[in-house]
């Protein structure tokens, strides 16, 4: 039994790697009929959003000197990528920024927004460098300080981190410092007052659906990782009644379903989906834990997904690759490597889990190891981490 | 508003990306002066450059695509430059098809570039959406013949030379010398001709009676003029048939080969029959020469670089031989006392080659199959 089980992953890894090129360099056709759609556009013509970029670029086609205009321009497109999943957008703010970046002082404006640009790009000593020159043009732009603070935030720096929240209590309000710093908190043992501050700050009169969404997140996957699932699901279904479209909150959801064994559901909350990577890779997951065959098609179309992204020479998605070669394709080899070097990258929670989940199925202490310190250091409170380390200090050898 | 942005950014620090960022597929297969091309180009990108959703109902149908095919060349084309060394090589558009790619549909741009002369340096200039989306690349694959390149463009190296002359001769050489080895190995008539000779070089004609050769000096000697003379036979006939000068029917070639198969099994048998076993191998060398040129005829030979490939070609075919003696001489000069070699070896072996060729020899010379192999 296990020996046919065995096989049949060989035999469906193989398949899956000679697919891989095929399915990305296809094989092209002629379409039959005229009405035939090819492509279907995430926005209309006609759509406010459009428009209001239309305007913006029009406008700046007629002032092409008007870094007001272009930085307009930019951060909608910024918010466009967001709201979209799609990171071409980020591509065309960049552009519209181009001829300033390209001074030998550029504006702080348009820095600021490039280490946004940056920061989506995970290169983050990059948009660092943005933010520093930025704050020596401007020591009180409050966007810079939290900016500055989430990238030290997803780096691990979590000193440097809480000094960069700091300012924002002058900057920026009692509010959002204390949301800096309570994200920070949650995750380095003090989950007690971190989830004070937060909730404190949801009791601000005035504060926005959007604020509201980010902080009700962090609650409820802080929740999640003390391991308080009740408290948790009321947190993400909060969240989730805001009726704000957010691929991060649908993710987080998914992840928390996941782990409360409750696959079914994730089933009917990705099922339509399947364009975001992250989460058609949460889908298959669900699909694979309930013997569904839609998994196999969706592993072979992530596969193809991850490829052509390796194939452009850029990598944004090695956390999501990791997973999906642990969990999808069973090679554990591979994901620790991916692993590893995703913890290079950034230090958040599900980054130590993939590198403890990926070193305890290839048997490796030594690479566990920097992630077992990281936790000792900070105090990461973190049920399911603090399980995981224990299997290694479990089988001393 | 500044803090509401602010709010958004921070939350959303791990983006979920539905798609890659842009990439356009470029294939450019140089074959001499010209190259054909696809250019696949996400309509989405088209879309953002010049317009494609006429209609404006976010969805873009084969309609829309084909009513601005002229608009797409003109846009495209004008932003990829290709050059042969100094002159710029003109590009005509000449199909337009659709694929899908991992996100989201492509146009297929068929065209055709057309140089001067052969292309020796390829230089491709990019410049494709960097002026508005400054994270989109050019993922390039480049092949001429066997060789395959890839390469990337973006915003920072929109410029990229490839050597197509020299990278290709230099493999082209590797391949033939590759090819040559292997023809001499695997073309048992050759191998067994050139043993057949050199089954009695170990040893010495003495009172009508075989005796082992005194020092490995001699023996190698010996064998040094057979082998020799067998390369410069055939060397001079696959020249010749290979620039065309003689030209023999290849059945005619094939049965001869054969025939000198038996000949030298035959001769150890009888060794008074030949004195001096160098002009057997010079002769039929010859023969040889011509079922190499069949061969390196049948590989297909580069018009640019025909004499590159005859000397590779050849080179193989003596790194081939080399090994064979190479593996044959130390041993049969260590067995070259023993009963074994000098009745078992020598006479079953020379019969034995003398009784295969033969078959071939009825099988080449009347078109017939008796063996599998």
């Amino acid at each position: 039994m296990n020996g046919t089980r065995t096989l049949g992953w060989l035999i469906a890894t193989g398949w899956l790697a000679l697919s891989i090129p095929s399915m990305t360099f296809g094989e092209p056709f002629l379409p039959q009929q005229d009405s035939q759609v090819l492509e279907r556009l995430t926005v209309k013509a006609t759509d406010p959003v459009a428009r209001e970029i239309r305007t913006l670029r029009a406008g700046l086609l007629h002032d092409s000197q008007n870094v007001d205009v272009a930085v307009s321009l930019a951060t909608r497109l910024i918010e466009q990528s967001r709201s979209e999943g799609d990171p071409r957008f980020l591509g065309q703010a960049q552009a519209v920024l181009a001829p300033w970046l390209n001074q030998t002082a550029p504006p702080a404006a348009t820095l600021l927004l490039r280490a946004t640009i940056r920061q989506n790009a995970h290169e983050f000593d990059l948009a660092l460098a943005d933010l520093d020159a930025v704050l020596s043009l401007q020591p009180t732009n409050a966007q810079a300080w939290l900016t500055r603070a989430s990238i030290y935030q997803v780096q691990g720096r979590y000193e440097e981190a809480r000094r960069a929240c700091q300012p924002l209590f002058r900057l920026a309000g009692r509010h959002v410092a204390l949301t800096c710093l309570g994200d920070i908190a949650g995750l380095t043992g003090q989950a007690t007052t971190s989830r004070e501050l937060l909730t404190a700050s949801l009791e601000r009169p005035g504060i926005s659906a959007r604020e509201r969404l980010w902080v009700v997140t962090i609650l409820a996957e802080m929740a999640a990782r003390i391991g308080d699932a009740k408290t948790s699901e009321k947190h993400f279904l909060e969240a989730q009644s805001l009726d704000l479209k957010n691929y991060y909150l649908l993710g987080a959801y998914a992840d928390f379903l996941l782990d409360q064994g409750r696959a079914p559901e994730v089933v009917t909350l990705l099922q339509r989906e399947t364009r975001v990577d992250g989460l058609l890779l949460r889908l298959a997951l669900a699909e694979q834990a309930l013997h569904l065959s839609a998994s196999k098609e969706h592993t072979v179309e992530l596969a193809a997904r991850f490829a052509a992204g390796r194939e452009r020479g850029t990598r944004v998605h090695v956390r999501e690759e990791a997973r999906f070669t642990l969990t999808l394709l069973h090679d554990p080899k591979t994901a620790l490597s991916l692993a590893q070097a995703n913890w290079e990258i950034q230090k958040e929670p599900w980054d130590a889990r993939l590198l403890l989940e990926t070193a305890l199925a290839v048997g490796s202490r030594d690479a566990a190891r920097s992630v077992i310190a990281w936790l000792h250091t900070n105090h990461v409170e973190d049920m399911r981490l603090q399980q995981l380390a224990s299997q290694f200090q479990g089988e001393k050898s | 508003m500044r803090i509401i942005l602010a709010m958004v950014f921070l939350l959303l620090s791990a983006p979920a990306w539905a798609h890659k960022p842009s990439d356009s597929y470029l294939s450019l297969a140089v074959k001499d002066s010209q190259v054909e091309g696809q250019w696949d180009i996400a309509l989405r990108d088209l879309d953002y450059a010049i317009g494609l959703d006429t209609d404006g109902d976010g969805a873009i149908t084969w309609w829309e695509v084909r009513s601005k095919h002229d608009e797409i060349d003109a846009y495209a084309l004008s932003r990829l430059t290709i050059t042969s060394g100094e002159t710029g090589c003109p590009t005509q558009a000449s199909r337009h098809l659709i694929d899908n790619h991992t996100d989201g549909a492509y146009a297929v741009l068929l065209f055709t570039t057309s140089c001067p002369t052969a292309i020796d340096t390829l230089q491709a200039d990019y410049r494709l959406l960097f002026d508005l989306d400054a994270q989109h690349k050019g993922l390039l694959r480049l092949t001429h013949g066997q060789e395959t390149t890839t390469a990337i463009f973006s915003q920072e190296s929109p410029s990229q030379q490839f050597k197509i002359g020299d990278v290709s001769l230099w493999r082209q050489a590797q391949q033939y010398v590759h090819e040559g080895i292997w023809h001499i190995w695997l073309g048992y008539d050759h191998v067994l001709f050139l043993l057949a000779l050199l089954l009695p070089a170990v040893l010495r004609r003495a009172a009508d009676r075989w005796e082992p050769t005194p020092d490995f000096l001699s023996a190698f000697r010996e064998v040094l003029t057979i082998v020799t003379a067998f390369t410069l036979a055939h060397s001079i006939t696959l020249s010749l048939a290979t620039v065309g000068l003689i030209a023999l029917p290849s059945r005619l070639v094939e049965s001869a080969i054969a025939a000198s198969v038996v000949f030298a099994g035959i001769t150890n048998l009888y060794p008074v029959l030949v004195q001096r076993r160098w002009l057997v191998a010079f002769l039929f060398g010859l023969v040889h020469g011509f079922g190499f040129a069949s061969v390196l005829s049948d590989l297909g030979l580069p018009k640019g670089s025909l004499v590159l490939s005859l000397v590779s070609f050849n080179l193989g075919v003596e790194a081939g031989q080399l090994a064979i003696v190479a593996m044959f001489l130390p041993l049969a000069y260590f067995l070259r006392k023993s009963w074994t070699y000098q009745r078992l070896v020598l006479v079953t072996g020379s019969l034995g080659i003398a009784a295969l060729a033969f078959a071939w020899l009825i099988e080449r010379a009347l078109d017939l199959k008796l063996f599998p192999l």
